[in-house]
């Protein structure tokens, strides 16, 4: 049946494990995105999974001493450090493998982080552990802002959010750049697995791990991860907001397998209006017609160039030459 | 059979580090340790050690990469020098709390500002209160023994901490001398491969490095306090081991001419052999001249320096860093403290000495030698003296 399912590279709600590797009970806060993408995320990975953890929301969550809601082995060393930590273990289960001193099967390690640990502070840990090639998944789980340390603005926060330390007022819109586009930034390692998901496209996403999981290599994928806390919306928005963001074009769904991108939900032809997502949330409350368009202009504009490159992009395989 | 060579002190370290046969090493470049990394990796290239080699993009995910790698079970080895060092320091304190063994050579060097490539001991002083056991070596031997005894000592079920091994930058590194380098066979006797106690893997479900509520956090740095006290036991016995074995021996504070002698001074690291050389002269001249050299600075041996200080008049305590806004020195607030219950002491002078690559000759320690010969019945007018100030 596995087989199956690898063949059609779909996943079948009624295939998903059971096994519930991170389990109820934590304390994460009412509808937390992240947290289901982490559950759904072990499902799709399976047991033979070791997790290095960025210091944020999930550690915090899941491990306060001495109970743990991970029934995969985890380790957590600091904030920054996550993909150097994953390089470690990656490297230690691969030359342990090698010598016999460990079970000869594949396990792999799969380091995580939030967008501040990802894009910001882990940044450099992500870009050198992506370009050693080590044979590892990094999943950024990105909730737009440092939630943890209570909603300051990241490299990862979108135009026009009011944060605590880019906050709006009568003389800032809030937060004045758009997100940094980390996938284009690993595509541009030669990762050859990149992807971007949303928790509210729950196959969608486990798909995307189940492939990274197949690389022999690096892996790397964005999954947006709705915040209600930081994003002051309503905690039963949890899975709209993630829809809306895709159908909005705000973030769009795709992956780039060597190089070469692709669509991987349908979008409609025409998209809906930012304006769908934006009001329902808190940290964009203040945005005045004017900066609404103009917020509108920005997430046209990066949808476009995901459009782009979905029409331009070649796999590696035929650049070869 | 052990094998008499003439090396490169930092080569013989990486020769050393190689016969321990470590799963993993991540390094990133920084002077003046360099040649240790440089060294393992030729012999990982070469297909003399099979080991995953880390050139990473930082000294923090050197430390980071050894911290998962220890983690999952692997033996890991790691080298740096003072920015280096500091750069590490996020997770420096997180390695010995997680109870994990990793060995690292330290070249220590000064650090900046201004920047300064040569030898002090102001990079070691701001880690030596993170949990790490920490050693100094005297010369190249030192060094090489130091760092095979290293993996023993940290990897040991009563210890599992992280242990440095402190060479002073150029001043050993960079100095070819004649050593006795074991051969594959004895290092294996000496020391088996790494048994981890818990190690990340699907086979063993763990929760490494979770979080400390005030009810906990506590109680769990007391345990890695006692764990680092402790380890002394364990240090001491390996050491004996290792005397039997190769026949050096090692002590926390190794004594030269201090029987009978009335003015004593205390070393760390390489300038000890200086310092000794200018003992030899006093000792000529009639002067009672002695000489400690402190090897094991972590968990400090205040028992055996009450011991070692015995019968001295006066104690020189001299120092390869300052602690800025300090009374004293790092190492001389560490002896005074130790000194301080005790009904007869030495007076103590502390002199600060050879920053920055500042050379110390053999006069220079005669002349400190003479200046504090009076310091038990004349105070010195302050509490430290910065040795060789230049004022024109």
């Amino acid at each position: 049946m596995k087989g199956i399912v690898e063949n059609f590279d779909l996943y079948a709600p009624k295939l998903v494990d059971k096994e519930e590797y991170f389990s109820s009970g934590h304390r994460a806060c009412q509808g937390c995105g992240e947290a289901l993408a982490i559950r759904l995320m072990c499902k799709a990975l399976g047991k033979d999974t070791v997790m290095t953890n960025a210091t944020g929301c999930m550690e915090v969550i899941s491990t306060l001493y001495p109970t743990t809601a991970w029934k995969l082995p985890w380790v957590h060393v600091a904030f920054p450090n996550s993909a150097a930590v994953g390089a470690g273990v990656s490297s230690a289960l691969k030359v342990l493998r090698r010598k016999g001193k460990i079970a000869d099967r594949d396990v792999k390690t799969v380091s995580i982080g939030g967008d501040g640990g990802s894009v910001d502070i882990g940044f450099q840990a992500i870009s050198g552990a992506m370009e050693r090639g080590h044979d590892m998944i990094y999943i950024c789980f990105d909730n737009e802002a440092y939630m943890n340390t209570g909603i300051q603005r990241s490299g990862g926060t979108p135009y026009g959010a009011s944060t605590t330390t880019a906050p709006a007022g009568a003389a800032s819109v809030g937060n004045k750049t758009w997100k940094k586009n980390m996938p284009a930034i690993m595509v541009a390692h030669n990762v050859p697995y990149v992807a971007t998901a949303c928790h509210s496209y729950p196959f969608d996403f486990m798909n995307k791990v189940k492939k990274a999981k197949k690389v022999k290599g690096p892996a790397y994928i964005h999954c947006l991860a709705v915040c209600p806390t930081g994003w002051r919306s309503s905690s039963d928005t949890c899975i709209k907001l993630g829809r809306l963001a895709v159908e909005t074009g705000i973030f769009p769904l795709y992956e780039v397998e060597n190089g070469k991108y692709n669509m991987t939900i349908d979008m409609p032809k025409k998209l809906r209006p930012v304006d769908d997502y934006l009001k329902l949330q808190g940290r964009f409350r203040h945005l005045s017609p004017d900066e609404r368009k103009t917020f509108q202009g920005l997430a046209t504009l990066e949808y476009n160039k995901i459009l782009n490159n979905v029409k331009c992009s070649k796999s590696w395989t035929d650049l070869k030459g | 059979m052990s094998k008499r060579i003439g090396m490169e002190i930092a080569l013989a370290v990486a020769e050393a580090a190689a016969l321990c046969r470590p799963d993993v090493i991540a390094a990133y470049p920084i002077t003046p340790n360099t040649h240790i990394p440089e060294h393992l990796a030729e012999i990982v290239a070469e297909g003399h050690l099979d080991c995953e080699y880390l050139p990473v993009e930082s000294e923090h995910s050197a430390l980071s990469a050894c911290t998962g790698a220890s983690a999952a079970g692997a033996r890991v080895y790691t080298a740096t020098s003072s920015q280096g060092l500091l750069y590490m320091y996020e997770i420096m304190p997180i390695v010995p709390a997680m109870r994990l063994p990793v060995i690292m050579a330290l070249g220590n060097r000064a650090i900046s500002g201004p920047i300064n490539i040569w030898n002090d001991h102001s990079d070691v002083m701001c880690v030596r209160d993170l949990g790490w056991i920490s050693m100094f070596a005297a010369n190249g031997q030192e060094a090489v023994d130091m760092t095979i005894q290293a993996f023993k000592i940290g990897e040991h079920h009563d210890v599992m901490l992280p242990v440095l091994v402190n060479l002073d930058g150029f001043q050993l590194t960079h100095v070819v001398e004649s050593m006795l380098m074991p051969d594959q066979e004895e290092v294996d006797k000496f020391l088996p491969p790494r048994k981890p106690y818990g190690a990340v893997h699907p086979d063993n479900i763990v929760s490494m490095g979770t979080l400390a509520l005030p009810e906990i956090y506590t109680e769990a740095r007391m345990a890695m306090n006692e764990a680092l006290i402790n380890s002394k036991k364990t240090i001491l016995e390996v050491w004996k081991e290792w005397e039997k074995m190769f026949g050096r021996k090692y002590e926390p504070i190794s004594s030269y001419k201090t029987e009978g002698a009335d003015v004593v001074m205390l070393t760390m690291g390489s300038m000890g052999e200086t310092g000794s050389i200018a003992v030899d002269q006093l000792r000529q001249e009639g002067f009672r001249a002695g000489m400690l050299n402190l090897k094991l600075f972590r968990p400090f041996p205040a028992d055996e320096l009450r011991a070692a200080v015995k019968g001295a008049k006066v104690l020189i305590v001299t120092d390869r860093a300052i602690m800025c806004g300090g009374d004293v020195a790092p190492v001389c607030a560490e002896v005074k403290s130790a000194l301080y219950d005790e009904p007869v002491r030495p007076a103590i002078v502390n002199e600060i000495i050879g920053l920055g690559g500042r050379d110390v000759r053999v006069e220079d320690f005669i002349k400190i030698f003479k200046k504090a010969a009076t310091a038990d019945k004349v105070k010195p007018e302050r509490s430290f003296e910065i040795y060789g100030v230049r004022t024109s």
